[in-house]
């Protein structure tokens, strides 16, 4: 049986203002689906409620992994079943090492039900994995020596975001903007990575303005977001004309939500 | 006279003793003290101390009379809440008649005490001199042979008493004087073992040395007293690591640490302090650096209930280094008031100070630390650096910076942070497979790295793992 995401009429709030009006989406095992829409819209949103952001309060709906409700769980617990993010803005984690970090992750997301203080990986093989992950990626080494995130350049951040997707494995993945703050090859690179990782083994949702990123990833589906709804769903076609003419169209069809994304950016101004 | 100690019961332990792991420090010795003084502190102790080590004049001298400054001094009015009863401790305790030469002499109940503490392993490791204090006296020492032919001297400082007299008096006392502070005065009075070094002229001792320190009896002081001597051009790395199993009643650690660094030499002197959550640390580490000296305290407190402890390096003589790294964790109950402090005497000296604490479950860190140019000590420059890490609300950090500059011509930066743990930060670990635990324990260890970097590879596993400790059951 494919595993599926199912995100089921999600209403989230943060700070008390509602972002997500009741957003659902369902994501197989296999397929790639592109989340575009203007600034605000509530596309981050999604992804950070769906791993368990503690900001984002869920008002309702469901994020269901099969069976079972993610929202149930706490963000490590997310993770351990098959779930993954790669953040717009990675938080530095100043004297924790990418290696280290990396391993204690990729112990817990194999094993998930290991317990606090039971063995890692072991160091050799791990080492060995995180090697070959890296040359693939076109990472040197020493990267997995620095502190995670600290003083990293834009476009490190977001290769160490994919060096942990390549890691993980997960079964689902949610990409928010990994290709912002990345030059025209590092955006192809990104693209090609990702393809390479997840391609038909993951269930991949792209947040992207641009169609670089989906370049080597061909969306499924593709899906507008606006006023924290998903206002239309189409194919690849549908990312191509965004892309091009922008949300013009969307905003003419969809004037309700239209004025609730504009209210929305206002307030976030 | 022997007196027998009876170990309490696991289960008259405190119930904060905690559970797995952590019972590796809280584990106690049945202990066949051959001499126990009774509780108490006046002349008449302080004569029977000088008696049962069979003292020189100078030395019984020395003790009566810090006892009479210790007895005519005032408690410290800052700092932390100190609630001793000077009548109910014990200020002396003799485990063995005489000092095992080698591991076979060593009485096997000590054995096993050092065999939870990993004494051994570190001596097959480490193949350096080890000193373990066990209650009051060394015990047990060994030194490498080549350590010998260089004309180095390690050996506990009542043996220094009496085979090194002449270089010990030369500089005993000296650099923390009785009458420094009412703690130097009784640690004076009633010190007991301790180490004492002495490198020659250009050697340099290429392994840490290093000493393990446990206190075993309940309402008993420990009060060693080290003395260190780099010779010119010499170097050494001395390491002391701590870890105390807990009690019922209050008890005191109250050292002191002099350590002359001559011109050239270069000493550095590393601490790992887990004490016992009822234990009052008060202990005084000075070093006076001489021309081109360098010195350099690395300093890390974990447990007590209080610890007030301030390492200084007196920079005395031009080009001199001084560096103090230096890191507290506070826990429930626990106020660690600790810092640096550093005298520029003379010019282009340099120093530095970093500093890093955590608290949690309300534990209270301060950060106290003097800064002082000195008239004269033109072209010094002065660097502080101190970073406080807080994990709940309940917990809190202070900061007390001394500056005090006689000087025009010198430089002095100060830099101050405080920061809570980030939930931002929680959760992207999280996001990644970690527990929340696991997550805090690895901000909270990535925030002392700086500090852990510096210490020999056994001793970082340790300190890793120490914080883990504290760490546990620490949220959610």
């Amino acid at each position: 049986m494919t595993d599926t995401l199912r995100i089921e009429d999600l209403h989230v709030a943060v700070e008390g203002k509602p972002i997500l009006k009741g957003a659902s989406l369902t994501i197989n095992r296999g397929e790639t689906h592109a989340l575009m829409g203007p600034n605000g819209s509530g596309k981050s949103t999604l992804g950070m409620a769906t791993m368990g952001h503690p900001h984002y309060e869920v008002t309702g709906g469901h994020v269901w992994l099969n069976d079972v409700d993610l929202l149930e769980l706490d963000a490590d617990e997310r993770a351990r079943s098959g779930v993954f993010m790669a953040f717009q803005r990675p938080m530095a984690i100043p004297g924790v090492k990418l290696a280290d970090f990396l391993r204690h992750a990729t112990t817990n997301v194999r094993n998930p039900d290991r317990q606090e203080g039971e063995e890692l990986i072991p160091m050799r093989e791990f080492r060995k994995e995180l090697k070959s992950k890296m040359e693939h990626l076109q990472i040197d080494m020493e990267f997995a020596r620095r502190y995670v995130n600290d003083g990293f350049s834009g476009g490190e951040m977001k290769r160490a975001e994919i060096l942990q997707l390549a890691m993980l494995q997960p079964k689902f993945a949610v990409l928010d903007e990994t290709d912002s703050g990345l030059d025209a090859d590092a955006v192809r690179l990104a693209s090609e990575s990702i393809a390479e990782i997840g391609g038909d083994k993951m269930g991949l949702l792209i947040i992207t303005h641009h169609d670089k990123l989906l370049e080597h990833n061909p969306p499924d589906f593709t899906h507008v977001m606006l006023g924290g709804r998903i206002v239309e769903t189409g194919g690849i076609e549908l990312a191509h004309e965004l892309h091009e003419r922008g949300y013009e169209r969307i905003r003419e069809e969809y004037p309700e939500a239209a004025a609730e994304n504009r209210e929305m950016a206002e307030a976030s101004a | 006279m022997a007196t027998d100690i009876t170990a309490t019961p696991v289960a008259d332990l405190p119930s904060n003793a905690g559970i797995g792991e952590i019972n590796k420090y809280n584990f106690r010795t049945e202990t066949k003290g051959v001499f126990k003084a009774r509780k108490g502190i006046d002349a008449e102790i302080v004569h029977q101390i000088s008696d049962l080590k069979d003292e020189p004049d100078w030395m019984r001298e020395f003790r009566q009379e810090s006892l009479r400054i210790f007895e005519s001094k005032p408690m410290p009015k800052w700092g932390g809440d100190i609630a001793i009863d000077f009548q109910n401790i014990y200020y002396y305790l003799k485990p063995t008649d005489h000092q095992g030469k080698t591991w076979e002499d060593v009485p096997q109940e000590i054995k096993d005490t050092f065999e939870k503490l990993g004494i051994p392993e570190a001596e097959r490791k480490f193949l350096a001199g080890v000193k373990a204090q066990f209650e009051s006296e060394v015990v047990y020492g060994s030194l490498q042979e080549d350590l010998e032919k260089k004309g180095v001297i390690f050996t506990d400082t009542d043996t220094a008493v009496r085979e090194h007299s002449d270089l010990l008096r030369e500089y005993f006392g000296k650099i923390i004087p009785p009458n420094d502070n009412k703690f130097a005065a009784l640690n004076s009075a009633v010190w007991s073992g301790g180490s004492f070094i002495y490198v020659p002229k250009g050697v340099s001792i290429e392994f840490p040395l290093q000493a393990y320190f446990r206190i075993n009896a309940e309402s008993m002081g420990q009060f060693e007293r080290t003395l260190i001597i780099v010779d010119e051009g010499a170097q050494i790395h001395y390491v002391e690591g701590c870890t105390a199993p807990m009690y019922s009643t209050e008890s005191l650690h109250s050292a002191v640490v002099e350590i002359s660094v001559r011109k050239g030499g270069r000493c550095r002197y590393t601490t790992i302090q887990n004490w016992a959550n009822n234990i009052y640390n008060l202990v005084t580490k000075r070093a006076m650096a001489y021309q081109d000296a360098t010195m350099e305290w690395i300093d890390g407190n974990l447990g007590s209930k209080l610890t007030m402890k301030y390492p200084a390096v007196y920079m005395m003589e031009p080009g001199a280094r001084g560096e103090i790294l230096s890191i507290a964790f506070s826990g429930q109950g626990q106020h660690q008031d600790a810092g640096a402090k550093l005298v520029h005497c003379a010019p282009n000296t340099t120093g530095q100070i970093i500093s890093k604490s955590i608290s949690k479950d309300g534990g209270r860190s301060s950060y106290r630390g003097l800064a002082r140019m000195e008239k004269g000590a033109k072209g010094a420059k002065c660097n502080v650096v101190c970073d406080a890490l807080i994990l709940d609300p309940a917990s809190r950090s202070d900061t007390y910076p001394y500056i005090e500059v006689m000087e025009q011509d010198v430089s002095i930066g100060h830099e101050a942070s405080v920061s809570r743990i980030g939930e931002e930060q929680l959760f992207y670990l999280m996001s990644r497979g970690l527990s929340e635990q696991e997550a805090s324990a690895m901000i909270v260890n990535g925030f002392i790295e700086p500090l852990v970097k510096e210490l020999p590879m056994e001793y970082a596993v340790e300190m890793n793992r120490l914080i883990q400790l504290q760490m546990e059951g620490s949220v959610g």
